[in-house]
């Protein structure tokens, strides 16, 4: 039973060592040119001093819902068109075709509504 | 299953479940619809005639036999056809009362009937659901298009802040409901309500129970049972007055057909029979006490809804084919009653000054200015508090006497008591309306308005159906045949 999980553990341990070296060597070797604009804490852009109770345009959350329509997508579609072949093969590629089609249909949808919506226009 | 074979079963399902498919697909069809030509007369008309499409499908499959699809993922015809048609008129009646209320409140958006047609979706496939994925999936649907649903007067800070409440604690709820499902499938290795319950037969440990237990929270979250009950009045007053019926009938009468169905099919029933005696007994009498003492006539039926979930699970609790079956029909005839006070409510807004701040005070003497509103408050409010006449009372019959059957009399007699209390708040609304003059700061008195005639015949269509449920008893034997000894078997096979 455990020895079932020796490469998950080999994995874990090539992982923790990896990042552990890696992050250990980037310190050590690493050419240090710091200046303000580097060293401020990461904001996203932003300003870091200041109120965190600022009021932010509904826009990035258009962009962010835009971003979570193709990031779906893309992680179904990926798979499906690897294994597309298959499915030809086995003689099943109209009606996957549609099914994909369809769940293409329904994250447009979702991407048109957000276009129509304004959801890209920034001024 | 070779390819033509999934095909055909594919096909097979997909007609079985026709409703759903259109109800989902108008309301694809009504996102891009409404993005193009914003503030459409169609928009509510494409809303309306999909809903209708479907009840129609679904009243005619309510004596089909019970059977399966999508691989044992959902339930057709019998009890679930007989939700589905509950759900779908619920949503139909609540978009002939929207669509004037909208324009009166000054948020014509259209997003509005495209979220109702999904929570629509949502509630049907928990009505429908023979896992607790499939549970699962249908209530998050629902709710988090009810969440959106309560918050779209974003001018208002009572509505925004009622959507906030509810979605921070439906989230929170929706872990309790998910952990449950998760220790389940640990102790059992399956969804599937048959399956769990033979597994929960041959052991079930404390893994099992503590599962069962989380997930009751859940449910009993969702249909605002005390305690789990807080967010109800702020929510059910916070949000549009037609939504608010919309989901105190709906997603209440889904969400407790999905919990009678986990109890008939998952669960060993006689064990929770003490569990949901209290749960009852505490509902009733928190929900009746605290609506008692409310001014806001909006609060006060969102303490009432809480107080009829309680009844709802006296019938639950007596664990029998009569309680499971009286507890469908009792959410029936909730569903009518609450759909008609709400419209009422909703039409005396009309004036625009009060705005969901409706209190007793300012509505006395409406009955006079406007009879029509009156009368027909007057026999909503009756049917509430369970007049005989009307079908309140067969409903609270209905519960409560398979109750009895099955020994637990003292809860009865709980039940008939606070529903003799409930009886103060609801005809207290009928004295405010005919018996006391009408303030000097009573909106009514200088604005008048024409009801539309669409929300009248609502309105008559609901007491209609009050009374003919109230005199005739075949809705009940309808019911009772869904939970039939013999069709628990067929799925335990």
């Amino acid at each position: 039973m455990l020895s079932d999980f020796i490469p998950f553990f080999i994995q874990l341990g090539i992982a923790v060592g990896l990042s552990f070296t890696l992050l250990k060597a980037a310190a050590l070797i690493g050419p240090k040119r710091d200046n303000v604009i580097k060293m401020t804490s990461y904001e996203s852009g932003m300003d870091p001093i200041g109120s965190a109770r600022e009021r932010y345009s509904v826009k990035f959350y258009l962009v962010a819902m835009i971003f979570i329509v193709f990031d779906v997508e893309i992680v179904f579609l990926y798979p499906w068109a690897v294994s597309f072949d298959e499915f030809i093969a086995a003689g099943a590629g109209p009606g996957v075709m549609a099914v994909v089609l369809f769940f293409v249909i329904i994250l447009a949808i979702g991407l048109v509504y957000d276009i129509k919506k304004g959801g890209l226009e920034f001024d | 299953m070779d390819l033509s074979q999934a095909y055909s079963m594919m096909m097979t399902d997909l007609g079985a479940t026709l409703f759903l498919l259109i109800v989902a697909v108008s309301g694809l069809v009504l996102v891009v619809f409404d993005a193009f030509k914003p503030r459409h007369v169609a928009t509510p008309w494409i809303a309306g005639l999909a809903l209708s499409a479907g009840f129609v499908i679904e009243m005619m499959s309510i004596g089909a036999p019970e059977g399966l699809a999508w691989y044992d993922m959902m339930r057709t015809g019998g009890s679930a056809a007989f939700v589905n048609s509950l759900v779908l008129g619920s949503g139909a009646l609540s978009i002939i009362l929207t669509v004037p209320y909208l324009k009166k409140i000054g948020h014509n958006i259209g997003e509005v009937y495209a979220m109702i047609l999904f929570a629509t979706v949502g509630m049907l496939v928990l009505g429908a659901a023979n896992n607790l994925v499939t549970v699962f999936v249908g209530l998050e649907t629902m709710s988090i298009c009810l969440y959106i649903l309560t918050g779209f007067v974003r001018s208002e800070s009572g509505s925004t802040e009622s959507a906030l409440k509810y979605f921070l604690l439906g989230a929170f709820s929706t872990g309790f409901f998910l952990y449950g499902i998760a220790l389940i499938y640990g102790a059992t290795g399956s969804m599937e309500f048959g399956a769990i319950r033979i597994a929960a037969e041959q052991s079930a440990g404390v893994m099992f129970w503590g599962g069962v237990s989380l997930l009751l929270v859940g449910f009993l979250f969702k249909v605002s049972a005390a305690p789990f009950h807080m967010w109800t009045p702020d929510v059910y007053q916070g949000a549009p007055t037609t939504i608010t019926g919309f989901m105190s009938t709906a997603s209440k009468a889904a969400a407790f057909a999905a919990l009678v169905v986990v109890l008939w099919k998952a669960l060993p029933a006689e064990r929770w029979a003490d569990v949901l005696a209290v749960f009852a007994v505490i509902t009733m009498v928190i929900g009746n006490v605290i609506a008692l003492s409310q001014q806001n006539i909006k609060r006060m039926l969102a303490y009432s809804s809480i107080a009829h979930a309680g009844y709802v699970l006296v019938g639950l609790a007596s664990g029998s084919q009569a309680g499971y079956s009286g507890a469908l029909f009792y959410l029936m005839v909730y569903t009518i009653m609450n759909i008609g006070a709400f419209g009422v409510l909703a039409l005396l807004e009309w004036d625009g000054k009060e705005g969901s701040e409706q209190t007793l005070e300012s509505l006395a003497g409406v009955g006079y200015r406007k009879p029509f509103l009156g009368w027909t408050m007057a026999v909503f409010m009756f049917s509430l508090s369970g007049f005989p006449p009307l079908a309140g009372f067969l409903g609270k019959w209905a519960v409560f006497a398979p109750a009895i059957d099955a020994d637990l009399v003292w809860l009865a007699i709980i039940g008939v008591l606070t529903s003799a209390v409930s009886a103060y708040y609801y005809l207290r609304v009928l004295v405010v309306f005919f018996m006391k003059p009408e303030g000097e700061n009573s909106p009514m008195a200088e604005h008048s308005f024409d009801i539309p005639r669409s929300s009248a015949a609502v309105l008559i269509a609901c007491v209609v159906l009050l009374v003919v449920f109230g005199v005739t008893t075949f809705a009940l034997d309808v019911t009772s045949g869904f939970f039939a000894a013999d069709t628990v078997t067929q799925f335990l096979g």
